[in-house]
């Protein structure tokens, strides 16, 4: 066997070993991982916003308050996910549970938030299985399944190496392989 | 002779005023930077389930949306108490009630150590005068140390 065909050889194994890798820590639906409750609202920007129009993309969807001291350190990460991987096919989308939406416009501003923020209610929050704390975060998949909840604050490392893997998946849905569903607490 | 009892003295003076600063602190009375005095989730949850004895004024000091899912039965929605807006209500709302009267006060908002709500509800009850007033401590929320614990919850407005 030649050099060159050896060398050939090992480099189908390295990207075969890759290709494995990557799809073992995927994360993939199972039978925890429910189709996320779609909803219609107004932005900010008086823009509507449905969820079903996110999909086909990765989604992180963030209820948050203003005066919630873990959501505000999560904002900037945020704003930074949303710049670092809006263009392959990521979406972050906030849900203020403020009680009114003056302060949320201000922090909008004071905080550059790049992403769409609508104002939040009880049935949006009952129908996401309750929000009896802030922040909680849902991970939704180009398939408008529901991936991973984080509960509390998060470090932007987890929701970064969550997003990237859900965005390495091309495929609408892909059911075999391993259960998978984050609950990060 | 003299002298050492002057010494004496001044040492057990010094030693009171120690011991009551100290008193004063873990009282939780301390102004505006008071540590509220706190009540168990167990412990309320039993005061309130029990026949005996006159329940609290419960007072709600998070946001609308968690208390429309989840309140504890009977307590009143201020609002976060970390906005004027909700201080200025919480104020109204107790001004004409007598000094020695029981306040529980709760949000679960957010994990306590980060809550910006309690705190200052607290503090501004102390400036009126309120000396009978208990933050309920949340650890981590309200869902996770009260509803999940299947304490008394109701859901509305």
């Amino acid at each position: 066997m030649s050099f060159r065909t050896k060398a050939a050889a090992a480099l189908v194994l390295v990207a075969a070993f890759y290709i494995a890798v990557r799809r073992a820590s995927a994360p993939r639906p199972s039978s925890s991982s429910q189709p996320a409750p779609d909803f219609v609202a107004v932005d900010l920007n008086g823009r509507k916003l449905a969820l079903s129009d996110y999909k086909g993309k990765v989604v992180l969807l963030e209820f948050w308050a203003t005066w919630c001291g873990p959501c505000k350190e999560e904002v900037p990460a945020l704003v930074a996910l949303e710049r670092k991987y809006g263009k392959r096919g990521f979406q972050v989308i906030g849900i203020s549970l403020d009680d009114d939406a003056r302060p949320v416009r201000d922090f909008y501003a004071r905080f550059n938030m790049n992403y769409p923020v609508i104002l939040g209610d009880a049935k949006l929050a009952e129908s996401f299985g309750g929000i009896l704390g802030l922040p909680v975060a849902f991970l939704i998949g180009r398939d408008g399944r529901i991936y991973a909840k984080y509960v509390g604050q998060t470090a932007a490392a987890v929701f970064e190496r969550d997003v990237r893997a859900l965005l390495g998946r091309r495929g609408a849905t892909d059911a075999d392989g391993p259960s998978f569903f984050r609950q990060h607490r | 002779m003299r002298a050492h009892l002057k010494m004496v003295a001044v040492a057990i003076t010094l030693a009171a005023a120690v011991l009551a600063m100290e008193a004063h602190v873990h009282s939780g009375n301390t102004g505006k930077n008071a540590e509220p005095a706190l009540i168990q989730p167990a412990e309320l949850a039993k005061l309130l389930l029990s026949h005996k004895g006159k329940k609290p004024l419960l007072i709600q000091v998070g946001f609308r949306v968690l208390y429309e899912q989840a309140h504890i039965p009977g307590s009143e929605y201020i609002g976060p108490a970390s906005d004027d807006k909700a201080l200025s209500r919480l104020r109204a709302r107790v001004k004409a009630l007598p000094r020695r009267v029981f306040i529980v006060l709760y949000c679960g908002c957010c994990p306590w150590k980060s809550c910006p709500n309690v705190k200052p509800a607290y503090a501004s009850l102390h400036a009126m005068g309120f000396k009978n007033v208990k933050a309920l401590w949340l650890a981590h929320n309200f869902g996770a140390d009260w509803v999940d614990k299947g304490y008394p919850t109701v859901k509305g407005r």
